[in-house]
């Protein structure tokens, strides 16, 4: 399933802050588990994880350090901070709303069904 | 999986890699990103592909290099700042525009040149009666044209140029309009505040108009930086030039200090400002930067002298001898401490942790502010004594906000060090405050000789 770009760019910290919040992860854990979590229907360019991890580790939501667990390659572990803790509070509250909106949207607005088919191709 | 096999995907992940190497903005996450594709290899391959294919779909997947070089770009501005073209796709239009770089900036430094020479035309000369007159525009004869050149490589939009275009007519009205004396202390306040706020102007320009940007703000900055560094080392080889040119022509008997001093030394002046930011522009990766090499050699240098400084006062007892001058020479003192921070910062990798370095700058920054506080109480106890003047009040003025920032940025600091806050704070600290200087000097360029009644 195709989502724009720019949907996939807004929500990608909080879904990253999400996991963290769970526990301390690495890169390559994380996209599986974001893969999961969204059935499979929300893909990233795995390279593009990285930046936005820097990113928000500039910013102080997350910290990281290079480990080796016994057994495995020597990894960049990431962990959320209470800053990030912060950030994602925030982020959900502004999540919610917009959900809230979209939501009375669909509701409200008859002629949006969920798609079956396109509506020029049904000949509405 | 085979062995040969092994060796072909190992050989395949060294090659990967040293692909990656040359991209300098990868280059130091290499590391996290080949873990990232040995996971996705190895998942590939424990689902039943071979190795060979399962390395391709996972660099496949991990991005085009170009994307990725973009991205890992706008994150770490600080590793290529300079190579503000980022990589795209090398088309036939880039490179045309690549090989106009040097004709626009030949003009652009050429125009520069010649426009300090054209109130000459109308018989205002370089000479004592109108000293006062080139003292106050000199500015605003060459940073319209190196704004022009930002304007050429940024392909900045017609709003950014209209701003511009009002700055620096507003400029040239500030500089002009008031009845000022050759030696008042307002026309060496504009001849000093004048070109302060017009080089921020001159930031518009460069940072494409993206003024909001914290980012592209810290990259002016670091142009500045560079900039200067370049434009100290032109000068003095201008200098070198300018002596061979008059003893060489003096052996055989012809003077040629009218054609250095009308022509030689103000033309070149100016176009050695647009020839600096051309080659911090174009350098690129050829050398290390500069400034933060030289904050790096001369924070531990002030640091220790202003200690042993600091040491002095409180050994001899001695307070500060409170002249006509030593505002001024503690207002520099400011500057060039505040001019370590400024290039330590950018030139920092903003998720390391803190080092010593940062000690020792937070130890430099602390006592430069114990030295201008115990400054600042010894003048305003006499400063009743001395009476306001536009000089004093500029002065004054300048160490407060001078002091306001490296107070603020003492405090960002000790938050830092102490892990209280990430060290991103201090730098949007310092991008924003850039909008002080700009406002402070354009009070004392516009308002202080109406205030100070043209003295």
């Amino acid at each position: 399933m195709y989502i724009t770009k720019d949907l996939v760019a807004a929500s990608t910290t909080p879904l990253v802050l999400g996991i963290l919040a769970e526990g301390e992860s690495y890169g390559y854990a994380i996209l599986r588990q974001v893969n999961e979590l969204s059935g499979g229907r929300l893909e990233w360019t795995d390279g593009l994880l990285y930046p936005l991890l820097h990113r928000m580790e500039r910013f102080g939501h997350v910290e990281s350090d290079w480990r080796t667990p016994p057994g495995e390659r020597r990894r960049k572990y990431y962990r959320i901070t209470d800053q990030g803790r912060a950030e994602l509070v925030e982020q959900r509250r502004q999540w919610a709303a917009v959900v809230d909106a979209l939501q009375a949207v669909w509701n409200t607005t008859q002629s949006i069904k969920p798609i079956t088919g396109l509506a020029w191709e049904t000949g509405a | 999986m085979t062995v040969a096999n092994d060796n072909d995907l190992e050989a395949q992940i060294a090659e990967w890699r040293a692909y990656m190497r040359r991209r300098r903005e990868l280059n130091t996450d290499a590391d996290e990103l080949e873990d990232h594709l040995r996971s996705r290899i190895s998942e590939l391959t424990e689902a039943g592909l071979q190795p060979d294919e399962a390395f391709l779909i996972a660099v496949k997947r991990m991005g085009s290099l170009d994307e990725l070089s973009r991205e890992f770009a706008r994150e770490h501005s600080e590793r290529l700042w300079k190579q503000m073209v980022l990589p795209g796709e090398p088309d036939a239009a880039t490179a045309a525009r690549a090989r106009r770089e040097l004709p626009v900036m030949v003009i652009c430094a050429a125009v520069a040149a010649l426009a300090i020479k054209v109130p000459s035309l109308f018989g205002v000369d370089l000479d004592d009666d109108d000293a006062g007159f080139y003292l106050r525009n000199a500015s605003l004869f060459v940073l319209p044209a190196l704004a022009a050149y930002f304007v050429w490589k940024r392909r900045a939009g017609v709003r950014v140029i209209g701003v511009l275009a009002v700055l620096f007519i507003l400029g040239a009205v500030a500089a002009n309009v008031y009845p000022l004396a050759n030696d008042s202390q307002s026309t060496v306040l504009t001849a000093i505040h004048l070109p302060i706020a017009l080089w921020l102007v001159v930031g518009v320009a460069y940072v494409g108009g993206e003024w909001r940007s914290q980012r592209r703000r810290m990259d002016f900055i670091r142009f500045s930086g560079e900039w200067l560094i370049y434009f100290v080392l032109l000068s003095q080889g201008g200098g070198i030039l300018v002596a061979f040119t008059a003893g060489t022509f003096n052996a055989i008997g012809v003077d040629a200090e009218e054609f250095i001093g009308s022509w030689l030394v103000p033309c070149g002046g100016m176009a050695a400002v647009i020839v600096s930011a051309w080659l911090v522009e174009a350098k690129q990766s050829v050398i290390e930067n500069m400034a933060p090499v030289l904050t790096r050699v001369f924070t531990p240098l002030f640091a220790v002298a202003l200690l042993s400084f600091l040491v002095a006062i409180l050994w001899t007892n001695n307070g500060i001898d409170v002249d006509r001058d030593i505002l001024i020479l503690f207002d520099l003192l400011l500057v060039v401490v505040l001019g370590l921070l400024l290039y330590s910062i950018s030139a920092r990798d903003g998720a390391a942790r803190p080092g010593l370095f940062d000690r020792l700058q937070l130890v430099l920054v602390i006592s430069a502010l114990i030295i201008d506080v115990m400054v600042l109480v010894a003048i305003t106890g006499r400063i009743s004594e001395f009476g306001f003047s536009a000089n004093k009040s500029a002065a004054l003025g300048e160490n407060i906000i001078l002091l306001t920032n490296l107070a603020w940025s003492a405090w960002l600091f000790l938050g830092f060090i102490r892990g209280r806050a990430p060290f991103v704070r201090l730098e949007h600290w310092q991008t924003r405050y850039m909008i002080v200087y700009a406002a402070w000097a354009w009070i004392v360029v516009f308002a202080f000789p109406l205030i100070f009644d043209f003295a």
